[in-house]
């Protein structure tokens, strides 16, 4: 499998606007899209920007409700999009998947990871959780 | 045996069969998962933990309503009812 996500010019700014926003601490969302037939290639032409509701480590962790995940997924249903996936912020550090997000992942979704250092947005990475949760795919950012 | 609707996440129908609902018969919200694991052997590991427990960010409605509020997984469920999985979404950067 080779997986692949694009992400309109504008999905990918707004990703990094709103990184930059919120540093120092995480910040995250619902990405909107579709997906070929085939699986391995996601169109993200939607964002859902969401609010971290962890106070507690804000800068090292985000969380999202069920009910942030639900009135994520109505709208996707209201554009006719799916929620294909999410993105968080890594803050100073590098943009790979922790062992914390490997705990908290389901396979399928396409989970983008932005590394901001010192508020200026840097490398942006794309995953999917392997079916035996055994660690990541990555899947390779095209910005259309 | 009452039939419960267990409404299948996206994430998770490749390993259901691709169908976005399985019919169970149960009494309580952990016979319906129970059966459908049963049914279904690859979802266990992205709803359980090893230990047995529904991993920390696996949510389970009856209806409307989070079973964290009602009777857990000894909820009681009725002919009809549907039972959704909603996951919570937690991450961030490690150490």
């Amino acid at each position: 499998m080779s997986m692949r996500l694009r992400l309109t010019a504008e999905v990918r700014e707004a990703i990094r606007e709103h990184g930059a926003r919120g540093y120092p601490n995480e910040v995250c969302g619902a990405l909107l899209g579709s997906e070929a037939s085939d699986g391995e290639f996601r169109e993200v032409t939607a964002l859902v920007p969401l609010e971290n509701r962890r106070e507690d480590s804000a800068r090292n962790r985000f969380s999202l409700t069920a009910d942030d995940v639900r009135r994520a997924e109505r709208a996707a249903a209201e554009k006719k999009l799916e929620l294909v996936g999410w993105y968080h912020t890594h803050p100073d550090h590098p943009a790979r998947p922790s062992e914390f997000d490997r705990e908290h992942a389901w396979p399928w979704y396409s989970y983008i990871i932005l590394g901001v250092a010192e508020r200026e947005p840097g490398e942006m990475t794309s995953w999917r959780l392997a079916d035996d949760r055994s660690g990541y795919a990555a899947e390779s950012i095209e910005v259309a | 045996m009452m039939t419960v609707k267990v409404m299948i996440p996206t994430p998770l129908r490749a390993y259901a069969g691709k169908q976005d609902h399985v019919d169970v018969a149960a009494e309580t919200v952990g016979q319906a998962l129970n059966s459908l694991i049963l049914q279904h052997g690859e979802l266990r590991r992205h709803l359980y933990q090893d230990d047995g427990r529904l991993r920390s960010f696996v949510n389970v409605y009856v209806n409307d309503d989070d079973i964290r509020y009602l009777q857990k997984e000894a909820t009681p469920v009725k002919n009809g009812d549907t039972v959704s999985i909603v996951p919570s979404i937690a991450g961030g950067a490690g150490a």
